[in-house]
């Protein structure tokens, strides 16, 4: 993660076209029919001829998952904040906390799906789901350990411990805060698409069991680049908010 | 202002039933500048934090008093060795940052006054990391002083600072401490010599004070009874330790 923006384009470009390469050398030494592995010029004009289509459910899958993302990081952040404030908050929630995590969502999306609809909210619930842990866990972490010396300041000067967590230790935790924003937004296209993968009749998820049930191999591989594609954008730009909250900090 | 109290500690503390340092005195006259010098480890940090009220991760058997009888713990300030300016905020918000603290409204008068005497006038809205270390440092000092409490106390405020800006920090600090009861740890004999009005060294066995040179603060760093002092204060830094009974 060295050099400057432009090295960085140039080798991620480099790496696709060696992966493009790749991936029709495989097609053309195995002779794989086109229906278990298309070559990427196929795809390629199977995502020309369907972007309508790929671009109406992407819409769909982009919702989804920025309403997952804004709602999961305000909810871990809240939680973050009371658990720092709160020892006994923190000896009675985090073993709850880790214990929704070991839950593997995939279990949970088809009694999200029972609860909350084929609609938008099944989805956007997984995507929050998915996410709560990483962002709460990680801005805990960046609140529990301010510096002591900063605390030692606010000690001699009288501090209330309210402006303490708003002037210090919520400041100082961003950094920490921004980590946990950067593992989300990868999480939570992940957390969207098994919920549309369970049930619903919009989204990338869905158009992709819909292609591979009708042996569109070319349309699914489309869908999922796209999805590829979504997820590397939203990444980068949650890595350049995270790098401004960051700055901020100093 | 009213005069401002002096202190007495008096105690021992352990840490892990391990004696830190023996049952000792410390006076702190009122008004006075006192230096506290020692090697690492025998404590002199603990002790200016037991009077800050801060922890120590040592337990300490005593009494700390004050003169007037009052209360210590809403008259002191504290500045370390580390600025401790929060990267994040401008160098006004920070020198006001114990108002901000307390949920009050910080005093912009002497906010700029303040600014003025620690010359940083025209670096009020910057950030910290834009400042050299001495500059940081004033900023610090300022912070402190605008908390306009009688007692002070330094911990190694100037060591991390180059020969040049820690000689201009002490004469500043002379000029805006002057008349509060200041307690200043330090490993520096040469600092000591220049600022104590009461000096005193901190070792396994107890204080032992050592008579400050004559003439008003900061003490000229060439004078002779000064660079007396300073050798004394290393004789006695560098004096053998006792043997500790229990390990031979």
């Amino acid at each position: 993660m060295t050099g400057s923006p432009r090295a960085k384009a140039l080798s991620a470009l480099a790496a696709t076209g060696f992966a493009l390469i790749l991936w029709q050398l495989i097609v053309t030494l195995t002779g794989l029919p086109k229906f278990i592995l298309p070559g990427p010029r196929l795809v390629a004009q199977a995502w020309w001829e369907n972007r309508a289509l790929i671009g109406e459910h992407t819409l769909v899958t982009t919702s989804e998952v920025l309403l997952g993302l804004a709602i999961g990081a305000l909810l871990g952040f809240a939680t973050a904040l009371h658990l720092s404030t709160s020892r006994t908050a923190r000896v009675l929630l985090q073993p709850i906390l880790v214990f929704t995590q070991a839950l593997p969502v995939f279990a949970l999306a088809p009694i999200l799906t029972l609860w909350l609809g084929y609609g938008l909210w099944s989805k956007v619930a997984m995507a929050v789901l998915i996410i709560y842990f990483p962002v709460t866990s990680s801005f805990l972490d960046g609140l529990m350990r301010t510096p002591t010396g900063y605390l030692d300041l606010a000690r001699t000067m009288q501090a209330r411990p309210a402006r303490v967590l708003w002037l210090i230790r919520v400041p100082a935790a961003l950094p920490s805060l921004a980590s946990g924003l950067r593992l989300a937004a990868v999480y939570a296209p992940i957390g969207a698409v098994i919920g549309e993968w369970v049930g619903s009749s919009q989204g990338l998820g869905y158009l992709m069991l819909l292609a591979n049930g009708r042996a569109k191999t070319d349309l699914m591989f489309a869908a999922l680049l796209t999805l590829g594609l979504l997820s590397v954008a939203l990444y980068l730009l949650v890595g350049i908010a995270a790098r401004k909250l960051t700055e901020r900090a100093g | 202002m009213t005069p401002a109290p002096g202190i007495t500690l008096q105690g021992h503390a352990v840490i892990a039933d391990k004696p830190l340092f023996a049952p000792l005195t410390l006076e702190l006259p009122g008004g006075t500048w006192t230096c506290l010098l020692g090697g690492s480890g025998v404590g002199k940090t603990t002790i200016l934090r037991l009077i800050a009220g801060l922890d120590t991760g040592a337990t300490f058997h005593g009494t700390i008093t004050t003169s007037d009888s009052a209360a210590l713990s809403n008259r002191v300030a504290y500045m370390a060795q580390d600025d401790l300016l929060l990267p994040w905020t401008s160098v006004a918000d920070n020198i006001t940052l114990g108002a901000r603290l307390r949920g009050e409204t910080a005093n912009t008068d002497r906010l700029a006054q303040l600014l003025a005497r620690v010359h940083l006038t025209n670096h009020a809205h910057k950030r910290p990391t834009q400042l050299s270390g001495g500059q940081r440092q004033r900023v610090a000092l300022a912070r402190m002083l605008m908390e306009d409490k009688p007692i002070l106390l330094l911990d190694e405020p100037f060591s991390a600072l180059d020969a040049r800006t820690r000689a201009e920090m002490q004469e500043l600090a002379v000029e805006l401490l002057a008349d509060r009861t200041v307690l200043m740890v330090t490993h520096d004999p040469g600092e000591a010599a220049r600022l104590g009005q009461q000096i005193t060294v901190l070792t396994a066995a107890g204080l032992t004070d050592c008579t400050p040179p004559a003439g008003t603060l900061p003490r000229a760093i060439d004078a002779l009874d000064t660079l007396a002092c300073q050798a004394a204060l290393l004789r006695l830094l560098r004096a053998p330790e006792p043997q500790d009974p229990a390990a031979s």
